[in-house]
């Protein structure tokens, strides 16, 4: 299996955890992982991507049109970004408003959970359950416990939790 | 041996401690800065006896690493691209007096560029300095780079450079990793000052002994750069590359059902680059193509006109090699189809910006509420996003700033009495990096004009990096404690002042005394310290008091907080035509009620969380 994945968000919304918990799920399941990530400046806030590539790949970028999904960390990222996604790929997105493409509010369910800090995994455990993603929830749930750090491992598996669970819209 | 995802940086690190470096020099930049980090946690994780320093400047690094190597030991130094152009000075001549310990030198580019002031070619400074270059194409051909690199670097008594570039080390791959390799030496620093003192009467031998070890590496066989051979009617044609544009090369000859059709060549070390390979392509092959980040150095050296590259411009001479670019040439040179153009729409994403409640934002507000005519130099940091709200007019290099605070005043003097206020901001970090000499020679020149030192507690931008004030090294242990009051005085400075810019009627008050001293017969420059910790500190956030932020009715749509004191958290209704906050991203910091001219934002202290 090969799969091309870009994650787009805003600087500090967890966009490189969420790339993170992707490379070290393919690196799990035996597959060869390249990923492309944004530092530096463009961190303090601004539009940021990052590039997921598992299973044989040389080069670490994906080109506009040729990802298999994407996950969008805000709505307006999609218009920012949507078009890295090719016709046929999934689009996962963060957000209350439908449209072409799979959505959950994952901000309303974090800050129901008390930290928005977990948006990202409730997005990220939504994305999986509707299995747009290359992995499974028992492999990202090990990932999961591997990578966090001691203060936010249970609520990382909480917010990944929730996000398993919702039904969230598609269209 | 295990598999481990590891960050280019990371691999990078991780092949120092593997090869066993003893010595790890360092200052942080964006895309270098996880390198010596991931060292400090490689080395403690196989307690591997290394010392890692963030030094304050890449020239003091470069020189540590040197004096570590004229011991026989192994060292390496890791820096950004324009950190080089800071540690010129010593790296020309170690080419000439060379090394004894392995001395690998990583300098990370930045095509593009992303996060950097130029898109300059560190491989192109190898050359000109005459030190052997390797260029990667992914995390985890850099580390085996690294222990090439040492290995070639002890051979041949040379500091070697390995160049990654951001795709490069902002990449994650898995990698092969191995225990670190155990290498006990002594230091023994054998006297010769024919070599490490070098005056100009052996620079001669010592310049053509360099050429000598040039010429042999470029002869090597082990450095033949790696073919994919082509079969079939290509025979005439060949491409050759490195670094990321091979990866990206060969993703997109794949793709086009190219690659195994046409001859394509890695280039390993683009200098020297092998002068049998030069050979070999410059007579067997007619249509050459040569894809390679930045400039063109692998192309110079074929010193052929025919071949399709960056002289040529057949490929563009500046920017980075992105798929898109590198798949639109292909198609050209090879007899590929050409596809429709299709209408490439690059929609800008949101502008970075300073943190909710980041402490810069309430010095810079001060400063241009206090001097809407003045001139405001400034330097590389997160500060620099001052220009967002006008309060930040020049950014050059590390430390520029002061030097050029310093030159506007004696413009302006020359013309009159009646000069703008001139007030420079630099980082703590920025400031000992290279504004120590800087505000020393504006002292002693009687230069004019207000110098806030942004004091953090860290180097931000990078990823919170301690400062020599902040004391601890970057193993975490502690070290000898350099405060900036006692350097800004030592400077001769007899204006020095310390506030809280979150506290802005007194910093603006503050401001104004600052210009008066500079002002009087016996004025000169005026140092005040912005002094708040960086709010991405977490323990010094606890300590923070926390206000509750809301906008009532009085709300006009005025915008001047939105325009004046830009912060994320404030944001406009456009149904409503008021601010509104944004409770997510609000850190309660209380500043922005003091910047509203309705009086429209309240601040209700919060009880603190236990």
């Amino acid at each position: 299996m090969k799969q091309r994945i870009v994650i787009s968000g805003r600087g500090g919304q967890g966009v490189l955890f969420v790339t993170r918990l992707l490379a070290e799920a393919g690196l799990a399941l035996g597959m060869d992982v390249l990923t492309s990530e944004t530092h530096g400046m463009a961190m303090r806030g601004g539009t940021v991507i990052s590039h997921v590539k598992v299973g044989g790949f040389k080069s670490p970028l994906i080109r506009r049109g040729s990802a298999d999904m994407g996950l969008f960390l805000t709505l307006s990222d999609i218009t920012i970004h949507g078009d890295f996604v090719n016709t046929a790929g999934y689009r996962v997105v963060n957000t209350n408003l439908s449209g072409e493409y799979l959505f959950v509010d994952a901000t309303t369910e974090a800050r129901e959970m008390g930290s928005l800090l977990v948006t990202n995994l409730v997005l990220l455990g939504y994305a999986i359950a509707h299995r747009t993603l290359f992995c499974d929830a028992m492999v990202m749930k090990k990932v999961i416990e591997k990578i966090s750090n001691n203060r936010n491992r249970e609520l990382n598996l909480v917010g990944f939790q929730r996000g398993l669970e919702l039904k969230g819209g598609q269209q | 041996m295990e598999q481990r995802i590891l960050l280019g940086n990371e691999a990078i690190g991780r092949g120092l401690v593997e090869s066993g470096c003893t010595l790890i020099a360092s200052y942080p930049g964006t895309p270098a800065s996880e390198i010596l980090e991931s060292a400090v946690v490689f080395a403690k994780e196989s307690r591997a006896k290394i010392h890692t320093e963030w030094s304050v400047n890449e020239k003091i690094a470069y020189e540590v690493a040197l004096g570590h190597s004229y011991t026989g030991k192994r060292s390496a130094v890791a820096m950004k691209q324009v950190g080089l152009n800071v540690a010129a000075d010593p790296f020309m001549r170690s080419a000439y007096l060379g090394v004894k310990g392995g001395l690998v030198v990583i300098v990370a580019d930045d095509p593009g560029p992303h996060s950097s002031q130029t898109e300059q070619d560190s491989r192109y400074f190898a050359q000109f300095a005459r030190i052997p270059v390797f260029d990667p194409s992914d995390p985890a051909e850099a580390k085996v780079m690294i222990e090439r690199a040492l290995d070639l670097s002890e051979t041949y008594e040379l500091p070697v450079m390995v160049r990654p570039t951001t795709r490069v080390c902002h990449a994650r791959q898995n990698v092969q990793c191995r225990a670190p390799q155990e290498i006990y030496r002594k230091a023994e620093f054998k006297k010769n000052p024919g070599r490490w003192v070098a005056t100009p009467q052996f620079l001669t031998t010592l310049h053509r002994e360099l050429n000598d070890k040039v010429d042999i590496i470029g002869s090597l066989k082990n450095f033949l750069p790696f073919l994919t051979k082509g079969k079939g009617a290509l025979a005439e044609y060949c491409i050759v590359s490195s670094g990321v544009a091979y990866a990206n090369t060969y993703e997109i000859l794949d793709e086009l059902g190219f690659l195994g059709k046409v001859d394509f060549f890695k280039v390993d070390l683009p200098y020297p680059l092998n002068r049998d390979f030069i050979q070999k392509v410059n007579t067997e092959y007619k249509k050459i193509l040569v894809f390679e980040e930045t400039y063109p150095v692998i192309e110079m050296q074929f010193a052929n006109q025919s071949i399709c590259g960056r002289i040529s411009k057949d490929v563009p001479d500046y920017g980075e090699l992105t798929p898109e670019i590198i798949e639109s040439i292909l198609r050209k040179f090879l007899p590929a189809p050409v596809p429709e153009k299709q209408e490439a729409k690059e929609i800008k994403g949101v502008r970075p910006s300073l943190c909710p409640g980041c402490p810069h934002r309430a010095s810079f507000y001060a400063i241009r509420q206090t001097f809407p005519k003045g001139i405001f130099p400034s330097d590389i940091g997160c500060y620099t996003l001052g220009m967002n709200f006008g309060a930040v007019d020049t950014c050059h290099c590390m430390g520029a700033c002061i030097s050029q605070g310093a030159g506007l005043y004696h413009a302006y003097a020359a013309d009159g009495p009646d000069y703008p206020t001139i007030v420079v901001t630099i980082g703590d970090s920025t400031f000992f990096h290279a504004g120590i000499p800087a505000l020393v020679n504006a002292v002693f020149t009687k230069a004019r004009f207000i110098l806030v030192i942004l004091d953090n507690s860290t180097t931000a931008m990078t990823g919170n990096q301690p400062t020599p004030q902040v004391g601890i090294m970057a193993d975490g242990c502690a070290g000898n404690t350099v405060f900036i009051p006692d350097l800004v005085k030592a400077s001769g400075v007899k204006f020095l002042r310390q506030a809280d810019p979150y506290d802005l009627p007194v910093f603006k008050n503050l401001l104004a005394e600052a210009d008066r001293f500079c002002r009087k017969d016996d004025g000169g420059v005026a140092v005040i310290i912005a002094k708040h910790p960086c709010i991405m500190n977490g323990q010094a956030r606890k300590q923070q008091v926390v206000y509750r932020i809301q906008v009532n009715e009085e709300c006009n749509g005025c915008k001047v907080c939105l325009k004046r004191f830009e912060c994320p958290s404030l944001v406009f209704d456009e149904n409503k035509k008021k601010v509104f906050i944004d409770q997510n991203s609000c850190i309660g910091c209380g500043v922005c009620p003091s910047v509203c001219p309705a009086g429209a934002i309240t601040a209700e202290k919060m009880e603190v969380e236990t």
